[in-house]
């Protein structure tokens, strides 16, 4: 057990209220925890970029210093991440041309990341974001978070999803519910203060495009119909703008930037920063200084507007269709309800607004709605809110495979969560012992245009002649969206065996044996996090009372008094080496304690001089 | 019925629309698994479980085409799965215009609307002799009745995948 959690047992005392469940936004680029406080919903702590780096010494950094770290270690930091989630080899072989890190050998059915002398799968990089906020969430709360409710992208498939919840157990957190973005969204907007009504949530975040329209009925909010791309966002602008700038680089420098990992991940961020102002002003310029050379390039809101179009544009066709599965018609929707950093782009914005003939909604901070709409989930499942209650459906078709390649749809996509469908199934030849179920996601009837999903190995059937064998197979997709399989043989009634070979995803022992190992080497890391913390605030004591003492304020204090100053920073120098953060810790506080006349005389003597300031 | 318990109806063809949405919204709120997050393993499954049938039982029975199918079925009435005899020259016309569709000429598109929109016709008149039916089973019992609902389910479900085959063939000539 870590020293943390000892000392917050004993401040929070045994036997008090439950551990709060937080909300966390997983996104592509920002992640974010909020937690549900009397009435509302708040933010626990800043934004943390999506962002995973691997440092000189081995070490894994998430957040903020690991952003810097695309710059200067591009080869070994990932950051959207969120877009390998769930994916194979060869879902994301073009994507990861523009990747700065590498993938590594193996990555057959789990992608597996090359960051230094390290190897890394989505969930596993996931997990170090999660930490992150983890440990931000346990700083600002006081007291241990260990149970979770974290957002996905609503059009998320099975393995996407299940890599989001492996994710959660590797990071030591109990995930208690998967919600969709664009429903917490809903949830976060307070839309249910209308008691009944159509609401339409359009959520266009960094790597991933949902639509959902919903219907609430007195504190219930029901989806009738959700709709997306899993891999349409902000990043695709980027890539864009990327491009662009590339190639003119190359032609007035002469030379092929994107050889280089550091050079193209600071035009990226360049490109970003350009992409952000035209959210606000008419015109931008990418501007990029390195080795040497100067590049800028004015790009006013006409060009960009037709640049992005396209990009745009593919989110409209999801919206009718969604439109189209929910049996509403447009005129009908009340509210539209604009999620995600990218809904920010003008053009997106009137493109909503022409489409659904509404103003849309932008009151709440599209950043961070989805996380504060995960903490009313939270309170939802403490029991703290008891007058919301949430329906949502699965956002794609679930089917097996038949004979000929066929798809056999047993639960439709749009259906509301949990669902669930019972088939029979027996043997074709005699003494058979087992029956292996493939499973795909999909809308098209061939499984091969279909997502595959899972094999289920119905194994150790008794032998018997063809076709007598009769064993019910239920299919449940729980509320977070995930796929559970049962069988039972009919005949004796008794619970059938399933093993489950996920088609593209972690096995239950590999993440068991990631969660193992992570947790060995989580109390390494948080030690030495905690010490790495405690000698940052060491320095700033150390730097103001180095200030202080050339002040006037110092002369004025006691022989004693300036004796115990000069003590405590010594004994503080002496610890800060070592690797016990408690003791830092303590000669911070006697370095405080030895400080404190001199503050107050120097808060003194500012004031006093501000005032004298004044008279003059 | 299994879903008719769910929902806690007798098992009737014809139903009550907006009642039975309020029975679905009273148990979801009284049984989702939101509500049993921090219950022992068991009780949170059996919410699990209750919820998921509940949730199927609704959208089953909400559609009067797919209450009927499920009705029949639990009473031991298959829906045959074959071409309605009296069917059978207005159907091979419109595969000649299919085929012919398929083939570039252009002029089978009118043919082929019209036959649409005549299949249109017949499902909304179906639906129509069903609202019919479903009460007069409801109130006797019926079994000639639920034989009648048979026939005319074996017609929609035909009918509705020409419809559909139509509508496929005529969307990709308007999108050229």
């Amino acid at each position: 057990m870590s020293t943390l959690q000892i000392d917050f047992s004993a401040a929070g005392g045994s036997g008090g209220a439950p551990q709060k469940i937080v909300g966390i936004d997983l996104g592509t680029t920002n992640s974010l925890v909020a937690v549900m406080d009397l009435t509302s919903p708040r933010i626990l702590s800043g934004i943390v970029p999506s962002v995973v780096s691997v440092s000189d010494k081995g070490e894994v950094i998430a957040g903020r210093e690991a952003r810097d770290m695309l710059i200067t270690h591009p080869e070994r930091t990932v950051y959207s991440v969120k877009r390998l989630m769930g994916r194979g080899l060869a879902d994301v072989e073009e994507e990861v041309k523009l990747f700065p890190f590498r993938i590594a050998e193996g990555s057959d059915s789990v992608l597996k990341l090359r960051l230094g002398d390290k190897i890394m799968t989505p969930p596993e990089v996931s997990a170090y974001i999660l930490r992150k906020l983890k440990h931000d969430a346990e700083v600002a709360l006081g007291e241990p978070v260990t149970q979770a409710v974290i957002t996905v992208p609503a059009y998320f498939n099975d393995a996407q999803r299940q890599a989001t919840k492996d994710a959660g157990r590797i990071a030591g957190l109990e995930v208690l519910r998967l919600v969709n973005e664009p429903t917490a969204a809903a949830l976060a907007y307070g839309l249910d203060k209308r008691k009944e009504g159509l609401v339409a949530v359009y959520d266009f975040g960094g790597g991933t495009f949902d639509i959902s329209i919903l219907r609430l009925h007195d504190g219930i909010f029901e989806v009738l119909a959700t709709n997306g791309d899993t891999h349409l966002g902000g990043d695709d602008i980027d890539n864009l703008l990327l491009k662009i700038a590339l190639e003119d680089i190359h032609s007035e420098w002469g030379r092929d930037l994107s050889a280089d990992p550091t050079g193209v991940q600071l035009l990226r961020r360049a490109v970003i920063q350009a992409k952000e102002q035209l959210s606000f002003v008419p015109e931008a310029v990418i501007d990029l200084e390195y080795s040497g050379h100067r590049y800028q390039r004015h790009i006013g809101l006409d060009l960009y507007d037709r640049l992005i179009q396209p990009v745009v544009g593919r989110t409209l066709g999801p919206c009718r269709d969604c439109i189209k599965d929910s049996g509403v018609k447009i005129e009908e929707i009340d509210e539209v309800v604009m999620v995600g950093g990218s809904t920010r782009i003008p053009l997106v914005r009137s493109a909503v607004e022409k489409l659904f003939r509404k103003r849309p909604h932008t009151e709440l901070n599209p950043d961070e709605v989805v996380a504060l709409g995960a903490a009313v989930q939270a309170a939802i499942l403490s029991g703290d809110v008891q007058d919301k209650l949430l329906l949502d459906v699965t956002p794609l078709s679930l089917g097996i495979e038949t004979l000929g390649g066929l798809v056999s749809k047993l639960i439709h996509r749009n259906s509301t969560i949990p669902a669930s469908a019972t088939e029979a199934f027996t043997t074709a030849v005699d003494g058979q012992k087992n029956v292996l179920i493939h499973v795909v996601q999909g809308e098209r009837e061939l499984v091969k245009d279909c997502r595959s999903l899972a094999r289920f190995d119905l194994k150790d059937i008794a032998p018997q002649p063809a076709g007598m064998a009769r064993i019910e197979v239920r299919f449940l997709i729980d509320a977070n969206g995930i796929l559970n399989v049962t069988a039972r043989d009919v005949r004796t009634g008794k619970e059938h065996s399933v093993e489950v070979k996920p088609s593209y995803g972690l096995t239950d022992e590999q993440v068991e044996a990631m969660i193992l190992e992570s947790f060995e080497k989580a109390e390494a890391d948080f030690a030495e996090r905690q010490v790495r913390e405690a000698r940052v605030e060491a320095d700033t004591i150390m730097a103001a009372t180095e200030k202080a003492r050339k002040s006037e304020a110092y002369d004025t204090l006691e022989p004693t008094e300036q004796s115990a100053i000069d003590r405590a920073v010594n004994e503080l120098l002496v610890v800060y080496h070592g690797n016990d953060h408690v003791l830092i810790r303590a000669k911070i506080d006697q370095l405080n304690t030895a400080t404190e006349v001199l503050a107050h005389t120097i808060m003194n003597t500012a004031v006093s001089r501000m005032l004298k300031g004044t008279q003059l | 019925m299994q879903y008719y318990e769910a929902l806690g109806l007798e098992p009737k063809l014809a139903l009550d629309l907006e009642d039975l949405k309020k029975r679905f919204y009273d148990r979801s709120r009284q049984w989702h698994p939101d509500r049993f997050s921090r219950a022992a393993p068991e009780e949170r499954q059996r919410a699990l479980d209750m919820t998921a049938t509940l949730n199927d039982a609704f959208r089953t029975l909400k559609a009067p085409v797919s209450r009927a199918e499920y009705f029949l079925e639990e009473s031991g009435i298959p829906i045959p799965k074959e071409a309605p005899p009296e069917l059978l020259e207005e159907v091979f016309e419109f595969n000649m215009a299919l085929e012919e569709l398929r083939g570039g000429d252009g002029s089978a598109r009118e043919a082929l609307l019209a036959a649409e929109a005549r299949f249109n016709g017949m499902l909304t008149e179906i639906d129509a002799s069903l609202e019919q039916l479903f009460p007069r089973h409801d109130a006797s019992g019926d079994r000639t009745v639920l034989d009648e609902i048979r026939g005319a389910l074996n017609r929609r479900r035909y009918i509705a995948n020409l419809v559909r085959d139509a509508g496929k063939e005529l969307n990709v000539h308007v999108a050229n």
